[in-house]
């Protein structure tokens, strides 16, 4: 299936709901939101990816640009993933070190409360 | 002569395409499904990066996937004509991912992750890789084991 993009406010996070494909043809769209929403001042972004079927390289490249630009701001960029095949990319690519990546968007939120 | 062949017009939205068909011939040749995901994930990094080298080089040319189950393996060649993208000569990946300039941007922010990085995926995912050039640009050989071919003992 096609990449599903949807994005709401929980306090004071901005969570993108991401559901289906994140490869070389849909990767740009989901790199436009989040650089829309930094644009718009939008810089702790937690990104769930608990409906995400397919994710590759591209989708890394997007959302380690992501973390870049929140970064940039003092801002935070965290994952919501439990999949075992989506993990997979981010442990061999070594990328659990720089993204947190938690099991729900509640336990993100509780995270971000406590590094406060 | 390989099971299923395949030329695809170097566009981004074929690259899905290219996955579903090597998964469908992967499974048929009975890659377990464990490993199916491996598969998956590996032919897309290496259609994605023939397709992006094409795009820059010769967008006009196909890029080339061949599937085969011979030998007890399941063995995927993806063959580029780009004759300017040779990460093996140039040793270390390089150059961002992207670097298109973004919308509201006056100059492109090039994304942290190198243009080869889907290559170091590739060999992170498939226990075979063979990455070597040719005359003309690229080929990425990766295999996996295939259980189909496994002899029965009577």
């Amino acid at each position: 299936m096609d990449l599903k993009l949807e994005h709401h406010t929980e306090d004071d996070l901005e969570v993108v709901e991401v559901e289906g494909e994140i490869d070389v043809y849909t990767a740009p769209r989901l790199r436009e939101l989040l650089i829309d929403l930094v644009n718009k001042g939008h810089f702790n972004l937690v990104v769930n990816m608990e409906k995400v079927e397919f994710l590759d390289s591209t989708g890394l490249g997007v959302l380690v640009g992501g973390l870049k630009r929140v970064r940039a701001h003092d801002g935070s960029l965290d994952l919501v993933c439990t999949q075992e095949r989506i993990l997979k990319i981010f442990r061999i690519t070594g990328l659990t070190k720089v993204f947190g990546i938690y099991d729900s968007v509640g336990d993100a939120k509780a995270a971000r409360k406590s590094q406060k | 002569m390989a099971t299923v062949e395949l030329e695809f017009t170097p566009l981004p939205a074929h690259v899905r395409t290219a996955r579903l068909i090597a998964t469908a011939v992967a499974r048929r040749a009975g890659i377990t499904e464990s490993l199916l995901d491996e598969v998956r994930l590996a032919v897309g990094e290496a259609c994605s990066r023939a397709v992006e080298a094409h795009r820059q080089y010769c967008p006009a040319e196909p890029v080339r996937l061949e599937l085969s189950d011979d030998d007890g393996r399941f063995q995927v060649v993806v063959t580029d004509n780009a004759p300017g993208d040779d990460p093996v000569a140039d040793g270390a990946p390089s150059g961002p991912v992207e670097e298109r300039p973004e919308p509201g941007r006056t100059a492109a922010v090039p994304e942290p992750l190198p243009a080869n990085f889907g290559l170091a995926v590739i060999a992170g995912l498939a226990d075979d890789v063979e990455v070597s050039s040719t005359d003309r640009g690229l080929r990425v050989r990766m295999s996996w084991p295939a259980m189909r071919s496994v002899p029965v003992t009577p």
